[in-house]
């Protein structure tokens, strides 16, 4: 419904007629309702730079959640009972749902749908590293939902505050479901964790695989963060890299001692002054070499999208041909 | 072949009898069958609505929120529209 915002900035980005509001009234009166806390909506004024931060980041939020079905759909028909394959069927499906709230968000910004998809296939817009991991066990599965869930609960909370209306109602929705993402990961983890010696290896193995990856999903530390200035200012960001990533790691470590799993870092330990856990240090050389491409699957996952879209085409041009079909027939009182 | 995209959608539910149908969100469909079928798996999974409305985005008329202060600031100053105005005595001040 709001695809012509981005006419209406257009438009307002030339000269304005006698009498118009001139831009610097309009950017006064955006800087004022950030500063208040009030939210933008899509037909507000809003300056290019907010317009294009967010559609970068909500598109690339709206490819990790289409992106992020693939690592766990690769488990759905293995599923060790029919309990956990409607689960996981279930959280997959939820995953497709997020990817839909987000381009709608998105294109409320005035960007079309096809556009952002191409992005993704071309390879200009990117989505989360994590998901550039192999799932090569059931325990993957749950350690997913466990520790990759719960990291993105983190990051997408704060975003349930963000200054962009359709954003933040779309991570209220996103948020009141992942809940049971993380849950019935660490329930899939305590199911086999009381099973035999080579189940809780599995678990160990997966925790071990997965630890670190999911560290990094909050991204660089806040001295090297590149883009975070102007989002914080514009109520995009309210809570930094760096304290988002020590909350997860205070709320896990103990999930972890309850599951009877240690985490692969020898340099882990609780700092009683700061009432923190310090950690290692990460491989940053490893996460801009994922980010980049060269992660384990960035390829498989990318042909995956790829192939999906074009092997769909033409069912989205038959349903269309259909459509007008059914109109032309309606419309000729047939 | 037709290589446009599917039109947009919006999507507006009812989470139970007696409340209004509510904005949610909004989705691309071919066409209205496919649209409320798109809205229930993508909106309701977990028993959020009762009934769905769908209206083809284009047909929605919005104000513009240029106009947002001819359009309702001529209500800021009409506070005798509002029960809190009129100060009665205090034997009737509940009325
Ligand atoms: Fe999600
Ligand atoms: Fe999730």
């Amino acid at each position: 419904m709001y695809t012509q915002a981005m006419d209406i900035a257009a438009a307002r980005g030339e000269d304005p007629a006698p009498g118009q509001v001139t831009d610097a009234g309009y950017q006064a009166e955006f800087d004022a309702k950030i500063d208040r806390g009030d939210f933008i909506e899509p037909k507000d004024w809003m300056p290019e730079a907010y317009r294009r931060t967010l559609v970068r980041q909500i598109s690339q939020h709206a490819h990790s959640e289409i992106v992020g079905m693939l690592p766990e759909g690769n488990w759905i028909g293995r599923a060790p009972t029919l309990e956990r394959k409607a689960i996981l069927l279930a959280k997959v499906q939820d995953e497709g749902g997020h990817g839909l709230y987000l381009y709608a968000a998105a294109e409320t910004l005035g960007v079309s749908r096809d556009t952002l998809v191409e992005a993704l296939h071309a390879g200009r817009a990117k989505y989360s590293s994590i998901f550039n991991y192999p799932t090569l066990t059931w325990a993957d599965v749950g350690v997913i939902g466990w520790l990759v869930d719960g990291a993105a609960i983190m990051n997408q909370i704060p975003l349930c505050r963000c200054s962009y209306g359709p954003y933040a109602r779309a991570m209220i929705r996103v948020c009141r479901e992942e809940s049971f993402h993380q849950r019935q990961g660490y329930d899939l983890l305590l199911a086999m964790m009381s099973g035999t010696a080579a189940q809780r290896d599995m678990v160990q193995d997966a925790v071990n695989r997965w630890w670190w990856p999911a560290l990094m999903m909050f991204g660089p530390h806040d001295a090297q963060s590149l883009n975070s200035g102007d989002s914080t200012r514009w109520g995009i960001k309210r809570i930094t890299n760096d304290e988002l990533r020590q909350k997860f790691v205070d709320a896990t470590i103990p999930q972890a001692k309850l599951l009877g799993v240690t985490v692969p870092d020898p340099d882990l330990r609780w700092n009683e002054a700061r009432g923190a856990h310090d950690v290692g240090a990460i491989d940053w050389d490893e996460f801009w070499s994922v980010v980049n491409g060269n992660g384990p699957c960035n390829q498989e996952r990318l042909a995956a999208r790829i192939r999906a879209w074009e092997e769909g085409a033409w069912v989205r041009e038959a349903a269309m041909a259909h459509a007008a079909k059914s109109e032309a027939r309606a419309a000729g009182g047939r | 072949m037709d290589r446009r995209e599917w039109p947009l959608w919006e999507v507006f539910i009812r989470s139970r009898n007696g409340l209004d149908h509510k904005h949610c969100g909004s989705l691309h469909a071919p066409d209205a069958r496919l649209a409320l079928q798109s809205a229930r798996d993508v909106y309701t999974r977990r028993q959020e609505g009762t009934s769905i409305w769908v209206v083809r985005a284009e047909h929605i008329v919005a104000s513009d929120p240029d106009a947002k202060a001819e359009l309702f600031d001529p209500a800021a100053d009409k506070i005798y529209r509002h029960p809190t105005f009129y100060v009665l005595p205090d034997d009737v001040n509940h009325m």
